[in-house]
């Protein structure tokens, strides 16, 4: 399968450090009185190489602002930029083709086919681009998840954690420009959030990957070196390399 | 991209075999009659090759009127004279001529009753030594006969029927039972079975002596002296050759006769794979229906692999080629199945009095072609709307709980475009049906398109139907069968579409059955009304099998037996006038004492006033034939000959009937000195006293010696009468009933996957203190909804249709058989309660702490 339409950048752009841009979000859903404003207004930006977490209490928007920016959904106003293309007007052909070649997923609940094995998951991604994974980078792949010898079963073998670094593998193996974390450790116990966590932040250090972040747990967020707070469909806060305890004060701010 | 297409088909093998299921019927009922009618035209084909293997040239009587008769008693061609052959032989080109008899004589049995299967033929035939060559025959024991009391039969009938050689064995032709000796027994070659034929091998003079063909032959064989072609025979032969008489080469008679049978059995063939594509149709709408079931199930895959960067057009893809692979399975087990399907079908065909003969399977490639493309087309073509909503999952679902399909981008016009097909397929019937002029191709295929339509339209429509008619339907369930009862009832309607194309499936089979009984029960009340208001006589003699003729002798014999009033034979034979092919009716003077007609013109005196010259016609043919009393009439009998007529009555029949007599009826003395061998359709007596049991065996006396005929009073006879349209009845049951066990798997299915669907669900009732009984119970009640779901639709459509095709034929009278229709409601129920058996135990078995953690 060829991508169906090639997606480059517009000269000058690509070099912009800013792999993610959005300006002016807003979403609303439904219409009238019963018309409910998830995101308000939001800007913000992503540079590469980094990783930012987006926090924020269950209403906040911020599940809606990642679907915004990973062209899920389509906001009611503002733009978003990846890697330097407008990602708001494209048809479903041209999303499909900036899927392949500049997003990576991780899901809260792995969403890992279960009838594949856990490498043939990793390369899925691949596959659907009608393209041949690098044997090397699978290699070094399965071993910094630590999936070496667990690669030929299958996801209903595996643990939750297994099964999320299987997702964390496949979402890397294309090198996207940027990797969208929904709740990534939403459904494991802590022990495991943490290693999850670790592999992400590492990802972030060895291979230079940008990953977005969405949760609402504050231990979670604490690993990101960027921080967004949202409430009610706005950032109301930011910080830069901070610690759990931080990210709770700022948490029960916003709650409270 | 594919492999996950088949790891997800590997991954639900059940779900796919079910699917399956719904294409392996209809292809292997679209295989077996392909290989059922090749195997028969095959035999046939070797049955005329081998007949005329050894004759370069074959000399017949051909009738005047044409062939192909389908009025009994009538197809019998003119024969040669004798003094043919003696020119014949005298040609310098013919190294060899032989003359023959053929024609047909019943053997009877040990039980006093003519060896009859499956309205197969009684064939007889000559046997000389000079013809020896050209015979199909080979000796299988003893010998030839030659002495006038001698017999020779065939093998099959021979051990099938214990008669050794030695043994007596009675013959009946045209008068009453003659003994024979049996002396030898024959094979006919190159077949297994002639399918229920008899064979009686007489010699010549013994032939002509029974079948009253002193001087004259049915068939002349020729063989061409060494140097002359076939061609060069027939041309020489032509000449020499009397009116109504024909020469063509052995291999052109062959085909020729192969050819008339294959038109036969391409009728025949065709009738059978309507039943294939009914049964494809049927199954088309479960595949449609499970696929689009699989794919809302499958909606959080789906769009995680979009947000993987899959395209619309890979998904598409993989479902239809999750499609094809199934398509090609099930068609290729199809075929094979066809294999067994085509022995099942001959034991029913024969079982309901349809007995062809047979050689080794015929396993055509065209059989193999057919039946894939029909197979896989049929599933790809049901897979692509399913396919195409796949399509439209968006990738947002892959993060959403409980994410659902889209609503399609045609479901707001769902309604207008339901009424608008509906409509449509009505207004095309009632074309194909009532406008003139169109051939009955046409007519066929309008009613058919409509029909296919009209199911379609109602399908699509059923949607908005379900959730009131389920509701009603449902009320008993939800009444009297507690808890479990009321959660069948809203399970079967929560999801209305899924419902719909279940039932859907049913309800095809359910109008097609419905349609079938309400026009055969419209076609007995014309029936009934007939003989109660025209046959006016005590007794009836027919033939044993109730259609074949009968012979004149058997009248006779009852002429003066003590207490018979009135004996009245009817004679039956084709002719032809006004440059087309007609009926012809021969009646004696005494038929108005027992059969009553209308008179338009003439009385019921008429008919002993018909003289030689005189005719009755019927009202119809009359007014097609601008016809009035004293008009002349000249009609062509099968012999050649002109009978110089004049109209002296017109008749019809009494309303709601059909005419006992043809388009032209002339007196029995008339119509015996132009027919050839007339033979009486059936004969009609009064007895003094009417009837009563001393009557009947003293006519079951006087016609011991022919077991040929049978006595019945008027109201046997109109039972008996009734006899074939009840087998045709039977049959068309069983065939449609193919089509509604595919659509018990669409019930059997749907079942299936919405338990499994619905596991977290059912694991909730169980842990609230549902019993596996009441989890079974649920399920067998939403089973029985749908299936009477299916009957609610099926059963109204099919009186509807049933109304439609019979106001255009006049043949039936509009009844609602209540008593059928609620067999088919209880059948329905009962189909209903089968579906359910497998996925209610699946439901009762789940295990109550996994199904909560399912996921």
């Amino acid at each position: 399968m060829t991508a169906e339409a090639g997606l480059t950048a517009p000269p000058g752009v690509g070099v912009d450090d800013k792999v993610v841009v959005a300006s002016d979000l807003t979403r609303r859903y439904g219409e009238g009185d019963t018309a409910v404003d998830a995101l308000r207004g939001v800007s913000l930006h992503v540079d590469r190489g980094k990783l930012v977490a987006v926090m924020g209490p269950s209403g906040s928007g911020k599940s809606t602002l990642m679907h915004a920016l990973a062209g899920l959904d389509k906001p009611t106003s503002g733009t978003v930029r990846i890697a330097g293309i407008e990602i708001t007007g494209l048809d479903d052909a041209r999303l499909t083709s900036l899927r392949r070649e500049h997003i990576g997923f991780v899901f809260q609940f792995f969403n890992l086919l279960p009838m594949l094995t856990a490498e043939e998951n990793v390369v899925l991604p691949l596959s659907i681009a009608g393209e041949s994974p690098d044997r090397e980078w699978l290699g070094e792949l399965l071993s910094r998840t630590g999936l070496g010898d667990r690669s030929r079963h299958l996801p209903s073998q595996l643990s939750g954690g297994e099964q999320q670094r299987v997702a964390i593998a496949r979402a890397l193996v294309t090198r996207p420009t940027v990797v969208f974390a929904d709740e990534p450790t939403g459904n494991l116990d802590s022990k495991t959030g943490a290693e999850i966590l670790e592999l992400l932040r590492g990802s972030v250090e060895q291979y230079g990957q940008t990953i977005v972040m969405v949760t609402h747990e504050p231990r979670a967020a604490s690993v990101a070196e960027r921080i967004m707070f949202l409430a009610d469909g706005l950032i109301v806060k930011e910080l830069t390399d901070t610690n759990a305890g931080e990210v709770l004060e700022v948490m029960s701010a916003i709650q409270s | 991209m594919s492999r996950v297409a088949l790891k997800g088909l590997l991954g639900r093998r059940t779900r796919a075999l079910l699917t399956a299921i719904a294409i392996v019927l209809g292809v292997a009922m679209v295989s077996g009659t392909y290989i059922l009618t090749d195997t028969i035209k095959a035999a046939f084909s070797t049955v005329f090759t081998r007949a005329y293997k050894n004759a370069d040239a074959v000399v017949t009587g051909k009738s005047a009127v044409g062939t192909d008769s389908n009025n009994a008693g009538a197809a019998v061609p003119r024969t040669l004279p004798a003094s043919l052959l003696t020119r014949i032989r005298a040609l310098p080109q013919v190294a060899l001529a032989a003359g023959a008899i053929s024609d047909t004589a019943g053997l009877i049995g040990h039980d006093g009753k003519v060896i009859s299967r499956g309205g197969a033929p009684n064939l007889a035939f000559s046997h000389t030594a000079a013809g020896a060559r050209f015979s199909p025959l080979t000796l299988s024991a003893g010998r030839y006969p030659t002495r006038p009391h001698e017999i020779a039969i065939d093998a099959e009938t021979a051990s099938k029927q214990n008669f050794a050689i030695g043994q007596q064995i009675g013959v009946v032709a045209r008068g009453p039972v003659q003994r024979f000796e049996i002396v030898g027994t024959v094979n006919f070659g190159g077949v297994s079975s002639l399918g229920g034929a008899t064979i009686a091998i007489f010699s010549l003079p013994t032939a002509r002596r029974i079948f009253h063909k002193q001087g004259q032959l049915d068939q002349i064989n020729v063989a061409a002296r060494h140097g002359v072609s076939p061609e060069q025979l027939v041309h020489t032969i032509r000449p020499l050759l009397p009116p109504n008489s024909q020469v063509k080469t052995g291999r052109a008679e062959a085909q020729q006769q192969t050819k008339d049978t294959s038109g036969f059995l391409n009728i025949f063939q065709d009738f059978l794979l309507a039943f294939g594509g009914i049964a494809l149709f049927v199954g088309s709408f479960v595949i449609a229906n499970t696929l689009s079931i699989t794919i809302a199930q499958r909606t959080r895959e789906l769009a995680t692999l979009r947000t993987l960067g899959a395209s619309r057009r890979q998904v598409l893809r993989s479902v239809m080629l999750e499609a094809l692979i199934i398509g090609l399975l099930a068609s290729v087990t199809g075929l094979f199945l066809g294999l067994a399907l085509a022995k099942g079908l001959n034991s029913l065909l024969v079982s309901f009095g349809i007995d062809l003969p047979q050689t080794g399977l015929v396993f055509a490639t065209r059989t193999v072609v057919v039946s894939l493309i029909v197979g896989v087309g049929i599933t790809l073509l049901a897979a692509l709307r399913p396919a195409l909503r796949a399509t439209r999952v968006p990738p947002i679902a892959a993060v959403r709980e409980g994410a659902v399909l889209p609503p399609s981008r045609f479901a707001r016009f769902g309604e207008p475009a339901a009424i608008a097909t509906i409509v449509g397929a009505l207004a095309l019937m009632l074309v194909a049906l009532f406008v003139s002029g169109l051939s009955t191709t046409a007519r066929l295929l309008g009613v058919g398109i409509g029909a296919l339509a009209l199911f379609l339209g109602v399908a699509m429509l059923a949607p908005r139907l379900v959730p009131p008619l389920g509701r009603l339907l449902g009320w008993p369930a939800g009444r009297f069968g507690g808890g479990a009862g009321k959660l069948a009832r809203s399970n079967a309607t929560r999801n209305p579409g899924r419902t719909a194309s279940t039932a859907a499936a049913l309800m095809i089979g359910l109008a097609l059955v419905t349609f079938v009984g309400v026009l055969a029960a419209g076609l007995k009340t014309r029936f009934e009304s007939t003989v109660s208001q025209e046959f006016v006589s005590d007794y009836a003699v027919t033939a044993t099998n109730n259609f074949a003729p009968i012979s004149v002798a058997s009248e006779n014999a009852l002429r003066h037996v003590p207490g018979v009033l009135v004996v009245s034979g009817v004679r039956a034979g084709d002719g032809k006038a006004f440059g087309s092919r007609m009926h012809v009716t021969g009646v004696a003077p005494n038929v108005s004492r027992v059969i009553a007609v209308n008179w338009q013109t003439g009385s019921r005196l008429t008919p002993a006033l018909l003289g030689t010259e005189g005719a009755i016609v019927s009202k119809d043919y009359a007014s097609a034939n601008h016809l009035r009393a004293g008009a002349p009439l000249a009609v062509q009998t099968p012999t050649g000959a002109m009978l110089h007529l004049a109209v002296r009555g017109i008749a019809s029949p009494p309303k709601g009937a059909i005419s006992p007599f043809g388009d032209v009826t002339i007196s029995t003395t008339r119509f015996d000195s132009a027919y050839q061998n007339p033979q009486n359709l059936y004969t009609l007596i009064n007895m003094r006293g009417g009837v009563t049991t001393a009557n009947t065996r003293t006519l079951q006396r006087a016609l011991s010696g022919f077991p040929d005929a049978k006595v019945q009073t008027i109201a046997q006879f109109e039972k008996n009468q009734e006899q074939g349209l009840n087998l045709l009845l039977n049959l068309l049951y069983v065939l449609l009933s193919l089509s509604i066990l595919v659509s018990l798997f669409g019930i059997v299915n749907t079942l299936v996957l919405t338990v499994f669907e619905r596991t977290r669900e059912l694991g909730m009732l169980r842990a609230v203190g549902m019993s596996r009984r009441q989890v079974r119970r649920m399920i067998r009640q939403e089973s029985v909804i749908t299936a009477l779901l299916g009957a609610a639709f099926g059963i109204p459509l099919g009186i509807v249709l049933a109304v439609m095709v019979g106001a255009a034929i006049k043949y039936t009278a509009f009844t609602v058989p209540v008593g059928t229709l609620v067999v088919f409601v209880i059948a329905a129920v009962i189909a209903g309660l089968i579906a359910a058996i497998f996925p209610a135990r699946r439901a009762g078995r789940l295990n109550v702490l996994e199904a909560l953690q399912y996921e």
